[in-house]
């Protein structure tokens, strides 16, 4: 993102008077404030180019993919989820050995305070995306031990190829999974899991072939992840 | 330098650096049958197979079985085409290999993997079919 363009988003998020908008129409608030670089509604052209061209993640569903909790203090806060950006193949370039990220392309999410965070996480958790979309209800919420879902995280499904499960600990192109759990919804982590394409058409994850027992595990391997990192 | 030495020098430095940019681009640049097949690459592959195709993708570095590189024209020529198909469908395993090597077959039809083959061959500038 350019750097006007996020100077010109802060300062409309500042100056837009949200706490009169966001009891009465959440979603005309959300346009002013993030749809230059979020989708609010389901977007119809799902390319690859559009893809390309996206400044951030969708945001149609997101009532039904983050905590509000999380939201209110990352909006206060923002911290790097996806080491390498919204999409890698933008900030990366050769390195000496292997591609590395080029952090100077990399952008930050406008800070918000803490009135202007909780108006918009309030709006953000309104818009659950079309019915059927996340499995409500998938995650069964039962332990796993951990070992067992390192294996499968790193070892038998390959989830560590693109995602960090701590600093160093896994690849950069996802987004990370150390503070996933605090993050997102397991229902959501399960969905997304069994299907990304259906949820972020074209993303860089693929579909894989995962039995439902399967997807407990990894679901309940990444929640455990974060209650892991909240005890630090 | 006179006007008529600067408008050489600028043609000098502008073929030069036009030179410099040809052979910047990847081996894989743009020929139009890639077009489709070099953008899913771009999009889907290079996060571990390189930039540069060469197998030191930015995830590279913390995989325990390194990307295929798939500039290696010896390497690559030994694979069949019906291989490599089949490890972009069905991932690794499907051939004996990495399981960090995903099944893509639920994102690309079947005419995009056997562009993205045909592809292959055009980046490693080996073999045909086997």
């Amino acid at each position: 993102m350019k750097p006007y363009l996020l100077a010109a988003i802060s300062v409309s998020f500042f100056t837009a008077p949200l706490a009169v908008h966001a009891g009465e129409a959440p979603a005309v608030l959300l346009q002013l404030e993030c749809a230059s670089c979020h989708a609010l509604t389901k977007p119809e052209n799902t390319s690859l180019d559009r893809l390309w061209e996206r400044k951030g993640p969708d945001l149609y569903y997101a009532g039904s993919k983050f905590n509000k909790d999380w939201l209110v203090k990352w909006l206060q806060d923002p911290t790097k989820i996806r080491p390498a950006g919204e999409f890698y193949r933008k900030h990366v370039k050769p390195g000496a050995k292997e591609d590395v990220v080029d952090e100077p392309s990399l952008t930050i999410h406008p800070k918000l305070t803490t009135k202007d965070a909780e108006a918009a996480a309030d709006a953000l958790m309104t818009l659950t995306g079309p019915e059927g979309l996340i499995e409500k209800g998938a995650f069964k919420n039962q332990k796993v031990v951990p070992s067992m879902g390192t294996m499968y995280f790193n070892k038998l499904r390959g989830c560590s190829a693109c995602h960090m499960t701590a600093p160093g600990k896994g690849g950069l192109s996802g987004p990370e999974m150390a503070t996933a759990g605090a993050r997102l919804q397991p229902d959501f982590i399960y969905s997304y899991i069994k299907d990304p394409q259906k949820i972020d058409k074209g993303i860089w994850m693929p579909k894989l072939d995962i039995s439902d027992a399967d997807l407990q595990k990894l679901t309940s391997y990444i929640v455990q992840l974060s209650a892991k990192e909240d005890k630090k | 330098m006179n006007s008529r030495n600067s408008i050489s020098f600028s043609w000098l430095t502008g073929i030069g650096l036009a030179s410099l940019l040809v052979f910047m681009e990847p081996a894989t640049a743009a020929d139009d049958q890639f077009k489709h097949a070099e953008r899913l690459y771009d999009t889907y592959c290079t996060q571990c197979h390189g930039v540069n195709r060469n197998g030191n993708g930015l995830n590279s570095a913390f995989m325990s079985v390194q990307p295929r590189d798939h500039s290696d024209a010896k390497g690559m020529g030994d694979i069949p085409n019906s291989e490599i198909i089949d490890v972009i469908k069905k991932g690794g395993l499907a051939a004996n290999k990495s399981v960090l090597m995903p099944a893509w077959g639920g994102v690309f039809s079947d005419e995009e993997v056997s562009q993205l083959a045909a592809y292959l061959r055009h980046v490693c500038k080996c073999g045909s079919d086997q």
